[in-house]
Order: structure tokens, then C-alpha cells, then sequence
């Protein structure tokens, strides 16, 4: 299954090793970044395999969400068929 | 490969413009569970509502979690009673009523609809026995919504059952008076109900569904509002491709919620239906959409051109989203569900004889409308054989929810709490009597299909 997690917030240093560190050590994969800075403002989208994942995707957006609330970022993760079936025919 | 634009267009609808699914709904046949003694017959519909729906509820919030959609109803919607009911040897249904609302607590879904009756071409017993059980079962049970359909374009209007729903309506509202007579808020009339709605308070499961089924509606009226934003001045061509697109996607949500709660609950898809349903928050308005289209208020004139152009660009939008589109579809222009309608009759743009023009071009009918508690039983009689007679002339589903609170008068505002909103007292401009008429019972033929003028 793959997922895609989305982190939107002030930039910093290290979000992304921060992010990459948490699904490493739970065995899920990043397949391809892309981020953006606007006006200072991070964007970025990562999609990830999570098939040999060690935790369940509710247990990792929990993960993600309370680490992001301690640096004041938003981070969602979400089960990339709603992208899919929104912008692809 | 999915875009960072794309990822965070459709965040933005679900975070700033309340994109959501509204319900997920399954629809439960009653068929097998008629039996004469009313004690057993409540037990097989327990026993069947909880065991089908056991899942329901954790089934759409562990959706919701993973695809980051939220889910804001679960609900569950039964064979109308009247029909299943038919066998027990009873003079009164509130004891169904009440097993159904035990049913629904258990399973943790927020209503359950089906406590209704299908009376357009005439009356059965079972029929009899439920509608007049309507006032005390929605008194003594919280999640039991209640709806009648009473006309159709093929059989004609029931103008017995218009009579006997004013004053049903009536009495509904006196045994609820005490909570702003939240009890004809879950009840609807209807002329030409569809029998695979999922919405409330008018679900039921028709006779001709399968044993089972999941259905879904989608909402999003704050994703069409925002996407016209950026259409200042465009021509109407450009504004109907934009909610065509729009409706497309919003859709394509909901198919995806609709066949994954489908294959986790094994429980066959029924249909999406295609609705732009708002709420009382700001930004999830259909009145704000027909605002932003150039109306400086709703109600004002161009109101219905507009209403009308919205309902058919939902619909064309939508349908390519999904592999079966039923139930109500469109727009829903429940008053006191919708911040902008409120604001609209506050400020005095709308009233019911414009709501009621609208409901030509709308997805229902008059929907969650607050009147004077002293209007008559035949005055709402009269506006319901209105509306029935729209449905009936012009082939499509409308429907009369009112709710006319026991001492309040225009000027007061009744607060219904929750999604089901507030709503200022409208007044029924004219007060001349409908008494003579309502009085006549029979039925109004059905009408001619063709030299349609």
C-alpha cells in the first residue's frame, strides 16, 4: 500500500531527516519527494511503500502528527488512492 | 504519478472548504423478520439491525482515518415498516419505533430511517397503524426518523393521507414541544420517494433493493463555492464546467468510500448519491454558492435560474464519477441547515413562496423550514399538496419538512442544535384558509405524460 504524507509548516532545519528517520525505522519506504518553499512556508509530499511496514498506517499518522505538533508543523498521512481517484481517470 | 499540487488541492478542499462524506448508509431489508406476534418481531429486527450493521460504524471511521476523509454520519435505513410491520397483530408501531432506536444506539449510528409508509395510490391497514404511531414513536425514541410518501407521478397525490399528514404533523410537533418540536424535524413527507436514499430524515430501503446494501452520500457545497471564486464575471458556460468538475471530483471520493466500506463490510454497493448537502458552518453554504454566482442574497430573483443551473452541473458532473447514482441527487436547500439560506430569511431576501419555486429546480423539496406553532393542520396540509403536486407534474422527488414550533411566532429563532441548525420563524405570507379544500380527500389523478406545456 502506498501512502502519501504531507507536511506543511514554517521551514527549519531537518524536517525531512526528522520524517525519513521516523518511517526508516518503521520499515516503510520513501518512493520520491518533492517540497517546495513559499515565502518561508514548507511544502512537502512524500510518497512512501508501507507493505512491510512494522505499524499500521493509523499508528504511523499518530506518530507523525504528534512529532509535527512538537516543532509546530502539520503532518498528515493518508492512503494515496484518494489522490488517485480525485486527479487520475 | 500524483503531483504536490494535486496532494494539496485536495487537503485544501477536505481542511478550508469542509470537503466530507457526508453518510455512508447501509440499507437493511426487514423482509424476514414479519411475524403476528409484535414482542417477536421486535426482537428479529433487532437481532437483524445489529448484526448487519455490527461493523458499520468502526468500518467508515477506520476509512476516514486512512484516507484522511472525514465521514460525518454512519447511518442505517430499514424495509418501510408499514410493510413488514403488517402482520402483527397490533393497533400501534411505537413499540417498533422503539426497538429500532435500542437497534441503532447499539450499533452506534446517529439515525435510522424506514419507520415509514408508502400510501400514494391508497392505504393498507399496516399503513393506517404507522402513520398515525408517527407523533408518539418520534416523541419517545431520539435516532427513528419517520417519512410518508404520498404522491407520484405514475399513481397521483393521496389528498386522504395530505389531510391526515397536516394533522399528524401537528401532533408530532405538540408531543415534542418541550425540545423546539424536534420531532417533525425527522419526519418528511414526500412525493415520488426514491427507495435507495441515503439521506435522512427520508431513508428507507425500498422493495425493490437487495438484502443488503452500503450507500453513500457525498457532500461539498464549500469546494463549489471556492472554485467559482476565481470565476469573477466568467459567462455561465464557464461557471456550469467549473462545478461540473468539481462535482467530478468530489465524487470520485465517494465512490472510493463507497466501495471500500463495500468490500470490508462485504455488503454489495448500492449508489452514490450525488448531493451537494450543507451545514450551519460558515463555508459549507449551497445558498453562498447561488451568492456567488452574482445574487446579492438568496431569494433574490435569478435565485432559481442559478439554483437550477447547480443542480444539473452536480449532476452532470457526478455521474461520470460513479458507477451507480441514485437516491435524492443535487442540491439540498434545507433552511435551517444552511448558514447562508439562515441569513437569507433573517434578513427577509427569502421566503417559503420563493423556496417553494426553488424546489422545481432542486434536488428535494421545502426542507427543515421553523413556522408559527398556531398555523392549522390544513394550511400545512395545503403546503404540502403543493409540493407533492411539483413532484408529480414534473417527475422528480419533492418532499415538505416543516416544523411549526409551539409558541413561537415570527421574529423568534429555534435552535434544533447539531447539523440539524437553527432557523429564524418563517412566515406563511398568506393566511387564507386551504381548509375547504384539504377537506375533500380522495385522490388527484395522475397526470397526462405528454402535450407537456
Amino acid at each position: 500500500m502506498k501512502i502519501v504524507v504531507t507536511i506543511v509548516g514554517q521551514d527549519r532545519v531537518g524536517i525531512i531527516a526528522m520524517v525519513s528517520n521516523i518511517l526508516a525505522e518503521n520499515n516503510v519506504n520513501i518512493l520520491n519527494i518533492n517540497q517546495n518553499i513559499i515565502d518561508g512556508f514548507f511544502n512537502m509530499v512524500m510518497i512512501a511503500e508501507m507493505s512491510e511496514s512494522k505499524i499500521k498506517l493509523v499508528e504511523l499518522q499518530k506518530i507523525l502528527c504528534d512529532k509535527g505538533q512538537d516543532i509546530n508543523l502539520e503532518i498528515r498521512a493518508q492512503h494515496q488512492d484518494i489522490f488517485n481517484v480525485m486527479h487520475r481517470i | 504519478m500524483i503531483t504536490i499540487d494535486d496532494v494539496l488541492e485536495t487537503n485544501r478542499m477536505i481542511t478550508e472548504n469542509k470537503l466530507d462524506v457526508r453518510t455512508i448508509t447501509m440499507g437493511i431489508s426487514l423482509r424476514d423478520c414479519a411475524h403476528p406476534n409484535i414482542t417477536k418481531f421486535c426482537e428479529n429486527i433487532y437481532d437483524k439491525i445489529t448484526s448487519s450493521a455490527e461493523f458499520l460504524v468502526k468500518t467508515g471511521e477506520d476509512i476516514e482515518a486512512e484516507y484522511g476523509i472525514p465521514i460525518i454520519h454512519k447511518r442505517v435505513s430499514v424495509t418501510p415498516i408499514a410493510i413488514v410491520a403488517e402482520a402483527c397483530k397490533t393497533d400501534t408501531y411505537v413499540p417498533i419505533a422503539e426497538a429500532m432506536d435500542k437497534a441503532a444506539k447499539e450499533v452506534g449510528v446517529n439515525f435510522i430511517g424506514g419507520f415509514s409508509a408508502l400510501v400514494e395510490k391508497g392505504y393498507t391497514q399496516g399503513d393506517h397503524i404507522l402513520i398515525k404511531s408517527i407523533p408518539q414513536a418520534l416523541a419517545t425514541t431520539e435516532l427513528v426518523c419517520s417519512s410518508v410518501n404520498l404522491g407520484s407521478t405514475k399513481a397521483g397525490i393521496n389528498m386522504d393521507c395530505v389531510r391526515e399528514m397536516g394533522e399528524i404533523i401537528k401532533r408530532t410537533a405538540e408531543l415534542t414541544r418541550d425540545r423546539e418540536a424536534i420531532g417533525c424535524a425527522k419526519l418528511v413527507v414526500f412525493s415520488n420517494a426514491p427507495g435507495d436514499n441515503p439521506f435522512m430524515a427520508g431513508a428507507f430501503h425500498g422493495v425493490s433493493e437487495a438484502e443488503k446494501v452500503v450507500s453513500v452520500g457525498v457532500s461539498g457545497p464549500g469546494v463549489v463555492k471556492h472554485a467559482l471564486e476565481g470565476l469573477k464575471g466568467a459567462d455561465f458556460t464557464e461557471v456550469a464546467e467549473t462545478i461540473k468538475k468539481t462535482a467530478f471530483k468530489i465524487t470520485r471520493v465517494g465512490q472510493l468510500v463507497a466501495k471500500e466500506a463495500s468490500r470490508r463490510l462485504g455488503v454489495p454497493f448500492g449508489i452514490i448519491d450525488l448531493s451537494l448537502a450543507p451545514t450551519p458552518a460558515v463555508g459549507d453554504s449551497v445558498a453562498h454558492i447561488i451568492e456567488e454566482m452574482g445574487i446579492e442574497s438568496c431569494g433574490a430573483p435569478g435565485t432559481t435560474a442559478a439554483l437550477a443551473l447547480l443542480n444539473d452541473a452536480v449532476k452532470k458532473g457526478g455521474l461520470m464519477a460513479s458507477s451507480h447514482v441514485g437516491g435524492l441527487s443535487g442540491a439540498f436547500i434545507p433552511v435551517s441547515e444552511d448558514a447562508g439560506m439562515i441569513d437569507a430569511v433573517a434578513c427577509g431576501s427569502l421566503s417559503i413562496e420563493k423556496l417553494e419555486a426553488m424546489t422545481c429546480v432542486c434536488s428535494v423539496g421545502l426542507d427543515m423550514i421553523a413556522i408559527e406553532g398556531d398555523t392549522s393542520a390544513a394550511t400545512i396540509s395545503g403546503i404540502i399538496a403543493d409540493e407533492a403536486a411539483i413532484g408529480m407534474i414534473n417527475n422528480k422527488t419533492t418532499a415538505v419538512r416543516v416544523i411549526p414550533v409551539p409558541g413561537k411566532k415570527v421574529g423568534d429563532t429555534v435552535e434544533f442544535g447539531g447539523l440539524l441548525g437553527y432557523c429564524p420563524i418563517l412566515p406563511v405570507h398568506n393566511q387564507y384558509s386551504s381548509e375547504a379544500f384539504i377537506a375533500r380527500g380522495g385522490r388527484i389523478p395522475a397526470p397526462v405524460r405528454s402535450l407537456t406545456n
